[in-house]
């Protein structure tokens, strides 16, 4: 197996007496196209709370490249190659789609302190903001403000903000969450044509989706991992079958 | 006049501004937990309640009793028509606005009392029963004091009782504790909150008119008691009627021995002491989520 | 990306500031106290407009500021107008400095109430060391040193306090220009617009928060070093919520978040409660809270947003043909 970039040990949180996530150990390896599925409910939300530091874990421990960062800081984790995108849009709504990614560039160019130039001079910031929207097809919108986009170009701008942090892990929280499924393909071209070095995590509802885009699929439950293997071990498990699909969705596999 | 009767007279006036305090803070308190919506113009509230029953006893002649069920059916009655027509469109907006637009609605009621009423101080007589001493073996104080302490001890346990026995308390505290969720069992938060609204104004107004006699009454009411109603509400923690009770009392009790020792700035270290506790408690002592 | 760039109007404010001191040099008096609202306005738009940290005790600053410049003068320690305006700046940023490491952990309601608790904490202070700070009835005929040790700040002729004055607003307000167009004021701007978001990036959200807040406060301190100043005069109406109400009501009467809101916000302000509060006091406040509420409801981006609106739909209608 390929090296492991992001990995965790015995990963648990409790709120209360509510158990969201427990003892989960989990590994993405470099480059991977890993999805994460469940029911709703099932903590993978929380989850990618931990990885990213939003939250403490109760227990157990999260590791980059080998490296204990359980107790590193959200902004630490991003400086070190960890980003996210979020299931409900959280952009910056009044400001246009440049200015929404040049931001993000700017953060992590480490420029984003600085008091005594216009940030309009950094052309190279903005250059390299601008060819990140080329390649989402976002550059014909580059200008407009972000709450004047349809909903399925907004999620791409919170991919793009993502995207310009130049990440080693990419967790992506139901990309195309919202979209019409006129424009949903539109966010898949996109996750696709993902750097490949880049490690993704991708938590989708829409089979379709999943066993398009990964190579690996982990099925969590009750905040657990329920089983977890290669798309066509996933879809040959009766008992992912019938837990997380139920009857109704019987037929999803196969869209 | 020995330490001991000092102490107790001190006690006994200091929980009875806080008492009056309570009653005009608890419905704020209420309405901000469930809500999240910034009203600073709740006194005003209590101004315009107070305003009724000095006008109804000084120039219609009604009892004081009389006058405080005029008052906080006519102010709960303003309240509904003020929220249903202005306040709701701001539910969803920031902070900002809903700051804005309560400073906005603290001046029209200042220069709206200004000019239909006046801009000078209004006295309430008290009904005579109530205006004289009561010997309370250990001390001898002012029946009025003493009446007011029993009446917030009954009010509190009153409104504790709803919230804790009774079907729309339930769902008050569902609210107040987890909005979105309490809205998918399908509690109508909307008319939830517009009786809440009205039942808190009109308490503020009963608070505005017991207060009456010694905080005073005068156009500027909504702005001179503003920190101390957010204090009360912030410092017991929102949506909790037994914090409100607590925190208005203690802060009666310190603003009446502050005032009385340190009449110069005394009060400092109510701010000082506010400030502490909402940087280790941002919740507020009794309150269960972030203001 | 290239609005830093100078447009021909912005010279306007500057010019009108100068056309005034010709003008009208009976009312170079009011010119300063509108001048010096225009600096604590200003101050307030880094921290509310563009940061989105709301706050009613921002005269928490204006008065240290004040007290700074009136205390130094009074008892004669130091009275040489610049130099006593940085040391405003200085103990205004210091606390804001201070109080924000505490408040800026906390949002919403919480801080809305630190930031008035600090406030009243201040004046109340102040109410204590009535024996040094005058208390209510202040520190008057303060003695001011000439600037540059030959211009007079004469008690009877406001002239040389007036250009002074448009002259530190001038230097402050390029400098808050300047910020809110680098890279750290469109950070602040991420910071408003959505605060997790700017977490999610890797921002270091609170350093940044707190920067800015001893910035505002540093300048929300000038201005009340100049009112000291220009006045010769400082009590604790200084520290009070009326003041720091009225600067909020400027602010968003302009428009927040616009740098030119300041200018617009105090002008109308200023002249309204000019005319009107003297003759109709109780008219001026129904108007201002009806204003308020209107703001509210219709027009959250003040006067400046209402133009740009209208602005744009001419555009958009001349626009196709």
């Amino acid at each position: 197996m390929t090296e492991v970039r992001l990995e965790t040990q015995g990963l648990s949180r409790h709120f209360g007496a509510l158990v969201a996530v427990q003892g989960i150990d989990f590994k993405l390896a470099a480059g991977a196209r890993h999805a994460l599925i469940g029911p709703n409910g099932a903590g993978k939300t929380t989850f990618i709370n931990l990885l990213t530091g939003v939250l403490p874990p109760t227990h157990g421990r999260v590791l980059l490249g080998g490296r204990d960062i359980t107790s590193t800081a959200q902004a630490g984790r991003v400086k070190l190659g960890i980003a996210r995108t979020f299931q409900i849009n959280r952009l910056f709504r009044g400001l246009s789609v440049l200015e929404n990614v040049c931001i993000a560039v700017t953060e992590r160019a480490g420029a984003a302190g600085s008091m005594f130039y216009p940030a309009g001079r950094r052309g190279d910031l903005i250059a390299e903001a601008m060819e990140l929207l080329r390649t989402l097809k976002l550059a014909d919108a580059a200008r407009h403000r972000v709450s004047e986009l349809p909903y399925g170009r907004q999620r791409l701008v919170e991919l793009a903000i993502a995207i310009a942090l130049k990440p080693e892990v990419l967790l992506l929280d139901e990309p195309a969450a919202g979209v019409p499924s006129a424009e949903s393909h539109i966010i898949l071209d996109a996750i696709e044509r993902l750097p490949e070095h880049i490690a993704v995590l991708i938590i989708e509802h829409d089979m379709d989706v999943v066993f398009r885009f990964a190579k690996r699929i982990t099925v969590m439950v009750s905040g657990a991992v329920f089983a977890e293997g290669t798309p066509r071990e996933i879809e040959a498990n009766p008992q992912v079958r019938e837990v997380y699909l139920g009857q109704a969705a019987q037929g999803a596999f196969h869209g | 006049m020995n330490f001991a009767t000092d102490i107790a007279g001190i006690v006994l006036g200091g929980l009875a501004a806080g008492t009056v305090l309570f009653i005009v803070s608890v419905g704020l308190s209420v309405t901000m937990g469930l809500m999240g919506f910034v009203n600073l113009a709740h006194g005003a509230f209590a101004m315009f309640g107070g305003y009724v029953v000095v006008l109804a006893m000084n120039r219609a002649h009604f009892g004081f009793g009389v006058a405080l069920a005029v008052s906080f059916i006519a102010t709960a009655a303003l309240s509904v028509v003020l929220e249903r027509a202005l306040y709701w469109p701001l539910y969803r907006s920031g902070e900002l606005d809903q700051v804005l637009f309560t400073i906005g609605l603290i001046f029209i009621f200042i220069a709206g009392t200004t000019i239909l009423v006046g801009p000078e101080h209004q006295t309430l007589q008290l009904p005579a029963a109530l205006s004289g001493q009561l010997n309370l073996g250990f001390v001898r104080y002012r029946t009025y004091s003493v009446f007011l302490i029993v009446i917030g001890v009954l009010i509190a346990l009153g409104i504790w009782l709803t919230f804790e026995r009774t079907r729309i308390g339930g769902q008050i505290r569902a609210t107040v504790d987890n909005r979105r969720m309490a809205e998918s069992l399908g509690i109508n938060v909307d008319r939830l909150f517009t009786i809440t609204f009205a039942f808190g104004s009109g308490m503020a107004a009963i608070g505005g008119g017991l207060g009456a006699e010694f905080l005073g009454l005068d156009p500027q009411y909504p702005l001179k008691y503003l920190v101390y109603f957010l204090i009360a509400v912030s410092v017991g923690g929102l949506g909790s009627v037994i914090g409100v009770y607590y925190a208005a009392l203690i802060l009666g009790v310190l603003d009446f021995v502050l005032t009385l020792y340190l009449p110069k700035g005394g009060t400092i270290f109510i701010y000082v002491l506010t400030i502490l506790i909402l940087l280790a408690r941002p919740q507020g002592l009794f309150g269960r989520k972030e203001l | 990306m290239r609005r830093h760039r100078l447009r021909w109007w912005e010279a306007l404010p500057w010019i009108a500031g100068i056309v005034f001191y010709f003008a009208f040099p009976d009312y170079l008096g009011f010119g300063c106290e509108l001048l010096v609202t225009i600096l604590f306005a200003l101050s307030l738009d880094l921290a509310l407009g563009y940061a989105g940290i709301i706050t009613l005790g921002h005269a928490a600053f204006f008065g240290a500021g004040a007290y700074t410049v009136g205390m130094l003068a009074s008892y004669n320690i130091w009275t040489e107008p610049i130099t006593g305006l940085l040391l405003a700046a200085l103990v205004a940023g210091a606390i804001g400095f201070l109080s924000g490491i505490v408040l800026l952990r906390t949002r919403g309601l919480t801080l809305l109430m630190l930031t008035l608790c600090i406030m009243a904490l201040l004046e109340q202070a102040a109410n204590m060391g009535a024996a040094y700070t005058g208390g209510f009835d202040g520190l008057p005929s303060l003695p001011i040193a000439p600037l540059f040790g030959v211009f007079d700040f004469s008690a009877l002729y406001a002239d040389t306090q007036y250009l002074f004055a448009l002259a530190v607003l001038f230097v402050c307000f390029l400098f808050v220009r300047i910020l809110v167009y680098s890279p750290f004021g469109q950070s602040l701007t991420g910071i408003r617009e959505n605060v997790s978001r700017m977490h999610a990036i890797g921002s270091p959200v609170r350093r940044r928060l707190i920067v800015c807040y001893t910035i505002s406060a540093a300048l929300a301190g000038v201005a009340g070093g100049l009112l000291a100043q220009t006045t010769a005069y400082v009590n604790l109406a200084v520290l009070g919520l009326d003041r720091a109400a009225t600067v909020l009501i400027v602010l968003i009467l302009g428009g927040y978040g616009r740098l030119y809101g300041a200018f617009i916000g105090a002008v109308i302000y200023l002249a309204l409660e000019h005319f009107l509060a003297q003759v109709y006091p109780t008219a001026w406040q129904l108007g201002l809270g009806l204003m308020l509420v209107v703001i509210a409801l219709f027009a959250r981006n003040g006067i400046l947003g209402l133009a740009e609106t209208l602005w744009r739909r001419y555009e958009n209608r001349r626009g196709p043909s």
